[in-house]
């Protein structure tokens, strides 16, 4: 109930605004006009939302796979902990930001380079909360595996990956947030589809409405992502204080 | 399984800078239920643990008396139930295997649970046992083991007195014939279930002479012989005088 009071609101503080406040239509258009955008352009938005949402998909796929997949190996292995974290640490001292126009270079305009930029916004707070809640396993319950004659791999498997599934359920929300950022990031530095080539373009031709109806639907899709991660991932963790 | 006795010789523990005992010699019997009192921060858990195998002493030795290593022989029971929130009950009492990656022995897992009178609750999860439910669990992951020794860190003072009553009884039933060592704070619970029971105290701690309780245990609560011992071992615990 709540987020629909708020959004009521700020449909009408926009709404209020654009009616009777200063700003032209060509920086701010009403709702109504980008209501209008939304309905009578919905095919080519939806196809270029669609993109968009399988940049994200699979990005947010890929980039939790290999960092929760960095996030065991460093877990694992010491000797991978001393050579592949300080780099991990170090990687990111470089804005995500300047590497987009790289991205574009080596891998084109098309899917792959906004796949590997959300990759990469979503690779390090997956692998940093996980390695974190790795690190962080209960120390009776070492003891008493130690007591038990456990093995290490079983050990990592069976006590310390499930016991920081909650940090790596903090890691893919945090990857969802951000998710969209990285494809987004992707679009504008080079791309011939998707939502942030429709916002450029939309831009570019003057066309207000049309923006804001891009940047809508990034939204409901940038929202839904993360409540609905958040609610399967909760539904997954039952056992966790607190999701 | 013929249990060892467990010899401790001169054993001494070092910790930043302070000596926690020194010249340490105590020979736990065979089979049989040793208790160790003595005030909070004398050193008997690091002792607990030195005889688990999870800390090294500072000075000498704990053996088992029949020459072979105590390693692999002994099963730890510590004050926290340390079972695992994602695991159901059945799960939990078979951690020692999973860890080991041997196959599980469900019905076995099952048979404990129903000696611990849980055969209702075999597929709960921890969080909705009661703290007695969950120390039973804990008794029957202990028992799932099958290890001639026992060591116990005051596994039941976080219960309440009835639920304490129940669960030593258990404990007294399917734990005899082992070599147990039990910490606890507990006068009734040390006369209730040792055959032996010493006092650790001092700075650095020593031993006080062992006192013996006549009877099997579990002792009735109302048994003379067993009040007459608490009684005596409360005065010996606090430097009461005898009336």
């Amino acid at each position: 109930m709540r987020p629909l009071v708020t959004l009521a609101g700020f449909l009408a503080l926009w709404w209020g605004i654009s009616a009777y406040g200063t700003i032209p239509p060509y920086m701010l258009p009403s709702p109504q006009a980008v209501g209008a955008a939304l309905w009578t352009q919905r095919a080519y938005l939806a196809a270029n939302a669609g993109v968009t949402l399988a940049e994200i998909g699979l990005g947010l796929a890929g980039g939790a796979l290999l960092g929760a997949l960095a996030a065991l190996a460093v877990a694992a292995s010491p000797l991978l902990q001393r050579w592949l974290l300080p780099v991990l640490v170090l990687s990111q001292a470089i804005p995500v930001f300047a590497l987009a126009p790289l991205a574009v270079l080596w891998l084109g305009f098309g899917l792959a380079s906004k796949v590997a930029m959300a990759m990469l916004v979503i690779f390090f707070p997956v692998t940093a909360n996980f390695l974190d809640g790795l690190r962080r396993t209960e120390p009776g319950w070492l003891d008493l595996a130690r007591t038990m004659n456990a093995k290490p791999l079983h050990v990592l498997l069976r006590l310390r990956l499930p016991a920081a599934l909650p940090a790596l359920a903090s890691g893919l929300r945090v990857a969802a947030a951000v998710a969209p950022i990285g494809a987004i990031l992707g679009e504008w530095v080079g791309a011939s589809s998707g939502l942030g080539y429709v916002m450029l373009n939309a831009n570019a031709r003057i066309e207000p409405d049309l923006m804001f109806a891009a940047l809508v639907l990034l939204m409901v899709i940038a929202i839904s992502l993360y409540v609905g991660i958040d609610r399967i991932l909760r539904r997954l963790l039952r056992w966790a204080p607190g999701g | 399984m013929t249990p060892p006795g467990i010899v401790i010789a001169g054993l001494g523990l070092r910790f930043a800078g302070e000596s926690l005992f020194e010249d340490l010699n105590l020979t736990l019997p065979a089979g049989e239920f040793s208790v160790l009192l003595g005030p909070s921060g004398v050193g008997k858990t690091s002792l607990l643990r030195i005889i688990a195998g999870l800390e090294a002493p500072s000075a000498g030795q704990v053996c088992a008396d029949d020459g072979a290593p105590l390693a692999g022989r002994v099963a730890y029971m510590a004050q926290q139930d340390l079972l695992l929130p994602w695991a159901e009950a059945r799960e939990n009492v078979m951690l020692g295997a999973a860890l080991r990656g041997e196959t599980r022995d469900r019905a076995r897992a099952e048979a404990l649970l129903h000696s611990v009178g849980l055969s209702h609750r075999l597929r709960a999860l921890p969080a909705t046992l009661s703290g007695g439910e969950r120390q039973r669990v804990a008794l029957a992951r202990t028992l799932y083991e099958n290890r001639p020794v026992v060591l116990m860190d005051e596994p039941f003072s976080a219960l309440d007195a009835i639920s304490r009553a129940r669960i030593q009884d258990l404990a007294a039933e399917l734990l005899g014939g082992r070599t147990v060592l039990l910490i606890t704070h507990d006068p009734l619970e040390a006369c209730r279930l040792g055959h032996h029971l010493w006092v650790l105290a001092g700075s650095p701690a020593a031993l006080g002479p062992p006192l013996t309780v006549p009877g099997t245990p579990p002792r009735a609560p109302d048994d003379d012989a067993m009040l007459h011992r608490q009684g005596e071992l409360l005065r010996r615990l606090t430097g009461l005088r005898p009336a």
